[in-house]
């Protein structure tokens, strides 16, 4: 079958491998419909997550036909067309039973700290991803969704990651009414964070990135305000100007350790590889939020360290909330959402790409050229 | 593009998930108290395993499924079971770890060699995208990419004719 693989930093390409077999009686195997490219993915493409072996095929966004079934799959039937959630999650583990499906414990050899993720790294548990032909997907009882006839397919595959990340980086933040929310990142869960911000009851939803057309696109999709902060003076200091010098109610990093903006951590995470990428979102999200307020992180940062103002969260009796989205546990009340017309995710995509060329693919949503928001692969 | 009035409250969708009750939040909002038992749940059937698999030594045990694909090998397989001797917590795991993609890098391109394949590094950075949608930005690269490789070569040679 046709897969992308990866070469090396910055180098992948689309490459036959043998087909996927099952390997546990709860495995599925799926005929890939489709798959998008993650802003997370470029951490790996750019090398910045460690323990990603050359030859992995990335794509933890996909959606696909039942081709395949192991002996203990009852609920699912050949033919039938899922949505995969990015997390690999067993059910039946304390984290799973809370709801945490991003931090199973029964899908991870390699690293405690995180649960299993579809083409993410031997860190996230070593499995292929779904940017190829065919994939594997294990615990198919608990994570996969049969994807209701009116959902499109260009939603079902952002409802495996970017919808309900983007969700969730809001949920996390207690939004209540009348809040002033910012947003630091207008890539595709930056956007999404700050459209579903307005679910929660905000006042105000304030996007803060330095791509000028990602920033239209968000004034746009998610109604809000977005400033380039090449063009202020201090990112901070304008939030606490423009927010009665009180600071926002709530901050949610939706960047993660790729953020431009400060010479010293992009030197010392980016460059030099001190620290797990660099944290000026993160940094600047601290900063930015009123005393009490919470901050919120969906940005994927690496395992090791980060500089951050840790005394400046004690200080403000902040409360920090983060976690990989547990997409299973969000999946009924966003198809809700889309059903009711508050929201059509589709809307994002700006790129559908065979999977035959996914070396551009992935260069474009790295370089952001063409405007690109978001890739779609197609097989 | 500040919102002065309460025209957000036109946006589709605007306070439907309002909820004044919705706390303790997400992480811990389905909080059970479950995970006292600890490891002790109905655990799924195991996944036997076929290849090599490196285990954090902060696992107790192996979990139900896993993946089985690129078991280590060759130098960065050695440097990679040497990491996993260190817990998740240490510097000797992590830097070992990328240390050892960066040599897999280099493996990668010996085991395309030694198959008869040379790596197009051009196509794989996704080169003809650039082409199409960044021409300028890669033309003056090319151009000043080149004028550096040549200064350089004419550098060396006028070095080698001064000793000579």
């Amino acid at each position: 079958m046709l897969a992308m693989n990866y070469r090396g930093p910055f180098r992948v390409r689309a490459q036959q491998k043998p087909l996927p077999e099952i390997q546990h009686p709860e495995d599925v195997i799926v005929k890939v419909d489709r798959a998008c490219i993650c802003g997370s993915d470029l951490h790996i493409y750019h090398g910045l997550v460690p323990d990603t072996r050359v030859g992995t095929t990335f794509g933890h966004e996909f959606i696909g036909e039942v081709v395949e079934k192991g002996a203990d799959v009852n609920k699912l039937n050949i033919g039938d067309r899922i949505l995969v959630p990015f997390n690999i999650s067993c059910g039946r583990c304390a984290f799973c039973k809370q709801g945490l499906y991003s931090n199973c414990h029964e899908s991870n050899p390699e690293a405690t700290a995180a649960g299993g993720i579809f083409g993410y790294s031997h860190t996230c548990g070593g499995f292929d991803g779904g940017q190829a032909e065919y994939a594997r997907v294990p615990y198919a009882e608990v994570g996969p969704m049969v994807i209701p006839p009116d959902i499109h397919p260009d939603d079902a595959v952002l409802l495996t990651d970017v919808f309900p990340t983007g969700y969730q980086a809001a949920e996390m933040g207690g939004i209540k009414k009348g809040d002033t929310v910012v947003v630091f990142g207008a890539g595709p869960i930056g956007i999404m964070a700050a459209r579903c911000a307005w679910f929660f009851g905000a006042a105000r939803v304030i996007v803060i990135d330095r791509i000028e057309y990602r920033l239209e696109f968000a004034r746009n999709f998610s109604h809000c305000e977005a400033y380039n902060f090449e063009s202020l003076e201090d990112p901070v200091l304008f939030i606490k100007k423009t927010t009665g010098y009180f600071g926002a109610d709530v901050c949610i990093d939706a960047v993660g350790c790729e953020a431009a903006g400060s010479a010293l951590q992009w030197i010392t995470g980016r460059v030099l590889m001190m620290q797990a990428g660099s944290a000026t979102a993160l940094h600047w999200a601290i900063n930015s939020v009123k005393k009490g307020g919470i901050v919120s992180i969906v940005g994927v940062y690496g395992p090791t360290d980060n500089l951050v103002p840790i005394g400046n969260v004690v200080n403000k009796g902040i409360t920090i909330r983060a976690d990989q989205c547990s997409v299973k546990r969000l999946l009924p009340k966003l198809i809700h959402h889309i059903r009711e017309g508050y929201i059509e995710p589709r809307q994002i995509i700006s790129h559908h790409i065979p999977l035959k060329e996914v070396s551009d693919a992935y260069h474009i949503f790295s370089a952001k050229l063409d405007n690109c928001i978001k890739t779609v692969l197609i097989p | 593009m500040e919102n002065t009035s309460n025209n957000y409250q036109n946006i589709p969708g605007w306070g439907v998930d309002t909820d004044p009750n919705d706390n303790p939040n997400y992480p811990i909002k389905n909080y059970n108290g479950d995970d006292h038992q600890r490891l002790d749940w109905t655990r799924p059937p195991l996944q036997p395993v076929t290849v090599e698999i490196l285990e954090s030594v902060e696992q107790a045990r192996m979990p139900a499924v896993f993946g089985t694909k690129l078991p280590p090998s060759g130098v960065s397989g050695m440097l990679r079971r040497y990491a996993f001797k260190y817990d998740e917590s240490e510097y000797g795991h992590w830097l070992n770890l990328l240390l050892a993609d960066r040599i897999n890098v280099v493996e990668g391109i010996l085991h395309d060699l030694s198959h008869f394949r040379i790596p197009n590094i051009f196509a794989e950075k996704g080169m003809k995208a650039d082409w199409k949608y960044n021409r300028k930005e890669l033309v003056t690269k090319i151009i000043v990419a080149t004028a550096v490789t040549t200064a350089i070569v004419f550098w060396l040679k006028k070095k080698d004719r001064k000793s000579a």
